[in-house]
């Protein structure tokens, strides 16, 4: 078995010492992350980014960090949702429909017991998914030629746009934005400027981490500047934690189903977490009918989307290591890592870089171990975390935001440029308009036009070229159903309301 | 509404202004059938038809904050504008303790606490990125340290 051998060479990277401190301290941060509210796991990573950068870490390690603030930022999630009725991210908004409910009647350390066992179950799933679909994901995608490539973009984007937002015209727009800020800069093939303006500061393009920074940490400020941090009103007080086994028993098959849906949902480029956890909510409700009580908090309510949510962070991890796509916000975080570190993401990374990818994976398995002791005896630790107030915690993200684009790039035009991303993130909210297509384009921009530009060479500019393949055709039709079907499926699906007091 | 048609008709003429400076690239001898101008193009008429959905279709008003807000905002700008300015000529700890500071008591508008909080983040992340991540940080005005 290859896996077999692979996963030990991977053990013996993530056994060190310093990259097992590393997960350890990833975990940790990540879970705080995760917890306070109006500072999600986009955000969280984002800010995190250069700060790692600049510290000098090698590949390896900065991955292993980054992603077990990635997986530490899905558990912590959850504590907010239960405990304050806020999630701290967009996926965990499906924990507080009954989490919340269930901790106001008393039962908050159960609810937040059960949803880290379940938030491990799902995640251990994907990580196991992981382990033995990305090779295989790894050996198809050497087939890609930048045809395949092409169309894997699009349909990136239009699945991304489709299922994240509520209006199919604004996130076109929201990734012909970011599309539009990716071509900035000097031309790769022809090597002229392009809609520099002249500036000498954009020759070089906009650094995708000054845009990600402003329109994730930056643009927050402004909000809770508006809200005058009134959103973040004390909740449920959380007394006696102790494991209830029976929920936990109870719902061993619906944290197998979540998982396994949430797992599929992480794969599929651009949908992402939010809809691991959404369908895996909602398919239980149906499951459970009307007498399942869903929505007043049953412990079922509670696993589910946890469950869900953190196997699709999970699974959002395979094409973002096997095609460079990412399924989610924050995979696309990731996928900004990646590349500041100067990986290209793809098949090859499987084969050149087998250590990395292998490190990396046995590093997640045993952060999820950490991160369940974290979790559960030591939930009260991350309790006492949701009292720092906002007024200390927003300017504490905003000035660690400055410093870390300062030290990486030293140019006053990119803080100026990520305060101005900082305004285009709050005026792009405030219109409904999602931001992560924007950095999906910022991100994917060159490699989508690369692709286009190398199609066009092999076929000496025949644009039929670009649908010569099956793999080719097939996604083209999964782009443009993933963008229509949306359209007419919104009034069946829903979403549900957040709880209000 | 009417905020949707406005972004959306501002966004409709960037989409032009982008277009017509796409045409603008130059274009070396050396160039391959499709050239640095197309996929710009491209994204400017995809971004031109999305803005004029946005004109035609447009989604329910959004809660806008009082105009009192928007000036709250445009301050925190302004301070920010002038903390990217002073971080490298004053050094990391002043500045930062009255940015900070200043958005903190816009946050939450009580002075005692948005003198601690600017004072405390100031040192706590100065301390914090030079000794524990070991940043180069200029602590004061390189004039002061002789």
């Amino acid at each position: 078995m290859d896996v077999i051998t692979n996963l030990a060479m991977g053990f013996s990277v993530a056994l060190s010492p310093y990259t097992l401190m590393l997960a350890v301290i990833g975990c940790f941060i990540g879970t705080i992350v995760g917890a306070l509210p109006g500072l999600g796991p986009s955000n969280g990573v984002a800010i995190l980014i250069p700060i790692t950068f600049s510290l000098g870490l090698d590949a390896t390690s900065s991955l292993v960090l980054m992603t077990a603030v990635y997986y530490g930022a899905m558990y912590g999630g959850r504590i907010s949702s239960i405990l304050l009725n806020i999630p701290g991210d967009e996926p965990a908004l499906m924990t507080t429909l009954d989490g919340y409910p269930m901790a106001k009647a008393g039962k908050a350390g159960d609810a937040l017991v059960l949803s880290g066992v379940a938030s491990f179950y799902g995640a251990m799933f994907a990580t196991l998914g992981l382990m033995f679909l990305a090779p295989l994901l790894a050996r198809i995608a050497y087939v890609f030629g930048p045809a395949e490539y092409f169309a894997l973009y699009m349909l990136a984007f239009t699945t991304l746009g489709g299922l994240a937002s509520n209006n199919q015209a604004k996130s076109a727009l929201a990734a012909c934005l970011g599309l539009a800020i990716a071509m900035v800069g000097v031309d790769n093939s022809s090597g002229m400027p392009r809609l520099t303006g002249g500036n000498l500061h954009l020759f070089d393009g906009i650094d995708f981490l000054v845009a990600i920074v402003g329109l994730f940490a930056v643009a927050e400020v402004f909000f809770f500047i508006e809200s005058h941090g009134k959103s973040s009103s004390m909740g449920v007080t959380l007394d006696k934690v102790r494991i209830p086994w029976r929920d936990i028993i109870m719902t061993r098959w619906t944290m197998f189903r979540a998982a396994i849906v949430g797992f599929i949902a992480g794969i599929l480029p651009g949908a992402g977490a939010s809809l691991g956890s959404f369908l895996a909510y909602m398919s239980e409700k149906s499951i459970a009918g009307e007498k399942g009580g869903f929505g007043t908090g049953v412990s079922k309510g509670v696993a589910a989307p946890e469950a869900g949510n953190n196997a699709a962070a999970g699974g959002a991890l395979v094409p973002m290591l096997t095609l460079g796509v990412p399924g989610s916000g924050t995979t696309a975080v990731l996928l900004a890592l990646l590349m500041t570190l100067n990986i290209t993401p793809g098949p090859t990374l499987f084969t050149e870089r087998p250590e990395m990818v292998w490190g990396l994976i046995a590093s997640l398995l045993i952060a999820n171990v950490v991160l369940l002791l974290m979790n559960v005896p030591m939930v009260k630790v991350f309790v006492k975390v949701l009292m720092v107030p906002p007024w200390i915690l927003l300017p504490g993200v905003t000035m660690v935001s400055f410093v870390g684009i300062y030290s990486l790039t030293g140019s006053y035009f990119d803080l100026l440029l990520m305060i101005g991303f900082g305004v285009l993130g709050y005026i792009l909210r405030k219109l409904d308009i999602p931001t992560v297509p924007v950095i999906l384009g910022i991100l994917l921009g060159g490699h989508m036009e690369d692709a286009l530009r190398r199609a066009m060479v092999i076929s000496d500019g025949d644009y039929l070229y670009l649908l010569s393949s099956p793999i080719a055709i097939v996604l083209w039709i999964a782009a443009v159903l993933g963008f229509i079907a949306p359209m007419f499926l919104r009034n069946i699906l829903r979403k549900p309301q957040a709880i209000t007091d | 509404m009417a905020s949707d048609r406005i972004f959306g008709l501002v966004m409709a003429i960037v989409a032009l202004a982008y277009i017509a400076s796409a045409t603008q690239i130059q274009t070396s001898f050396l160039s391959d059938p499709v050239g640095p101008k197309t996929f710009p193009i491209l994204i400017g008429v995809v971004c031109a038809i999305s803005a004029l959905f946005m004109v035609f279709k447009p989604d329910p008003e959004p809660d806008w904050p009082v105009l009192r807000t928007f000036g709250a905002i445009f301050f925190a700008v302004i301070v920010l504008v002038t903390y990217a300015y002073l971080l490298k000529p004053l050094g990391f700890l002043l500045p930062t303790a009255i940015a900070a500071g200043v958005l903190s008591f816009q946050i939450s508008p009580k002075v005692k606490t948005a003198v601690l909080s600017g004072l405390g983040l100031s040192i706590g992340l100065f301390i914090l990125f030079k000794y524990a991540l070991d940043l180069g940080l200029v602590p004061f005005p390189k004039s002061w340290m002789g």
